[in-house]
């Protein structure tokens, strides 16, 4: 479903992304870790042509969305995308948000969207607050709003950018429960994330990232069990017991 | 002073009218409110195109807002009454004049109060419009202006206050404006311009003021409706 070949990416002179070479297939839940600054983040955002890229082709069902003849806002349609900071828009409902692009690109009438989105809020448990304004949640969940807001759009694949950074630890599980949820439903997804726990348990295949380079792609039990890479043994001590490199 | 507005109220609200042209404070509030309603809309193109990603689009209007803000409104006032008949071929008469130079100089200003509410919007709710498939025009009518407009609130107010005050300019080109109509009153009365000046300063204050109240009712109002204020979030984060 997702196709990276040789995808290089700088910020001025910093080389953010080193020759990825990663695909991505459909139904897979592929999750992506690593140190702070190691371009998770830059990597996720260029699925979806947040980021440009300065090297290489990102191949989406075939597409190559990096193109400069290509729609933009055709493929960003079929991508699902959630933010760390959830982004939902505060002048509108819960429900507004989950019906706006729905009406505007998938011509749906406002019954048919309202329909579609109480379902979706339905499934992510919050059809109560269909009528409340975004400031009136948690952040857990604005955060499952924002994620029933791009499923509203059917995507076939959905990118998440460390989706549980930003909440109360008490708020995680809640958030990760609704994207185990649709793990288990067949969704292909692409999720960074710090949850080593939900990592191990929904995770098809792990990728290590440090430095702009991916250094380690593995199933779970090899990922945790057996790590190949120095980087990622090093990267999983620390994890387990921080203040072990105190002594 | 009872007595100059026993005499001269209906002067001072609607000048010579019936028996010659409209003027005085009815003058005023129409010259304002024209140039208010016609400015709106004109600034908030103009503040989009100074956004805009079209460099034909975003110089010109650019150049425009530096040139205004560079000059005051009298010249605006002097420019569109000996300028620009003398371009065009029509001699516009005062009302017109006037109207033209505090909508181009609003304009201007409210283009830049429209360009820092929408560049003062979280990045995330562009990206977020954006990441759902949305094109430029949508997001910006959808996402972006809607927020943006609620927060400028408090600044377009202030520009509206302005305007109402700008339109004592009119008296520099003869327009029989409520400025102007008390100039001639107090040509008349003579001996008591305090009291006369007294009440046109009054009678500005309280048109100003009661904007600015009416503003800070609206603005209360949507601030029920959506706390966008980070504060707020947080606080309910706690509670929750």
């Amino acid at each position: 479903m997702i196709e990276m070949q040789d995808v290089n990416k700088w910020y001025g002179s910093y080389h953010a992304l080193v020759n990825i070479r990663e695909t991505v297939a459909a139904g897979e839940v592929v999750v992506v870790c690593g140190p702070s600054g190691s371009g998770k983040s830059t990597l996720i955002r260029t699925l979806n042509r947040l980021e440009p890229i300065q090297g290489g082709r990102i191949l989406v069902d075939g597409q190559d969305i990096h193109a400069a003849g290509t729609d933009v806002n055709a493929f960003r349609s079929r991508i699902g995308f959630v933010f760390q900071q959830f982004n939902l828009f505060p002048h509108l409902t819960v429900l507004g948000n989950c019906t706006l692009a729905p009406m505007q690109l998938r011509g749906l009438t406002r019954a048919q969207a309202e329909e579609r989105a109480m379902a979706l809020l339905d499934r992510v448990g919050l059809a109560g607050k269909a009528h409340a304004w975004p400031s009136e949640l948690s952040g857990g969940q604005q955060q499952r709003v924002a994620i029933a807001r791009a499923l509203a759009m059917q995507p076939p694949l959905m990118l998440f950018d460390e989706p549980t950074s930003a909440l109360d630890p008490e708020m995680v599980g809640e958030v990760l429960l609704v994207m185990r949820d649709l793990a288990e439903d067949g969704m292909t997804m692409v999720c960074v994330t710090h949850e080593m726990g939900f990592a191990r348990e929904v995770a098809d295949r792990i990728f290590f990232m440090d430095q702009g380079r991916v250094l380690e792609r593995a199933v779970p039990d090899d990922f945790f069990n057996r790590p190949q890479h120095p980087r990622t043994r090093q990267f999983l001590a620390d994890i387990r017991s921080p203040f072990a490199r105190e002594s | 002073m009872l007595e100059i507005i026993q005499t001269y109220w209906l002067y001072f609200l609607v000048g010579q009218y019936p028996n010659g042209p409209l003027g005085g404070l009815v003058l005023t509030v129409l010259l304002a409110s024209c140039a208010l309603v016609l400015a709106l809309p004109l600034g908030i193109a103009f503040g989009l195109a100074r956004l805009s990603p079209w460099r034909w689009l975003r110089w010109p209007v650019t150049a425009l807002v530096y040139v205004v803000r560079g000059i005051p409104l009298l010249m605006v006032v002097f420019w569109a009454y000996f300028f620009l008949p003398s371009v065009t071929g029509v001699k516009t008469d005062q009302f017109s004049t006037m109207l033209i130079a505090l909508v181009v100089f609003d304009a201007a200003y409210l283009a830049e109060i429209v360009r820092a509410g929408v560049q003062g919007l979280p990045r995330g709710q562009a990206e977020a419009a954006r990441a759902l498939g949305l094109d430029y025009t949508r997001t910006m009518r959808l996402v972006l202006l809607p927020q943006a407009l609620r927060s400028m609130l408090p600044s377009l107010v202030n520009q509206f206050v302005s305007t109402i005050k700008e339109t004592s300019l009119g008296y520099i080109i003869g327009l029989a404006e409520v400025s102007f109509i008390t100039t001639q009153i107090n040509t008349q009365v003579f001996t008591r311009p305090a009291e006369v000046y007294g009440i046109l300063g009054l009678t500005y204050f309280l048109m100003c003021f009661g904007l600015s109240r009416a503003a800070f009712w609206l603005e209360r109002r949507l601030a029920r409706r959506t706390v966008p204020s980070t504060t707020a979030r947080a606080a309910k984060e706690v509670s929750a």
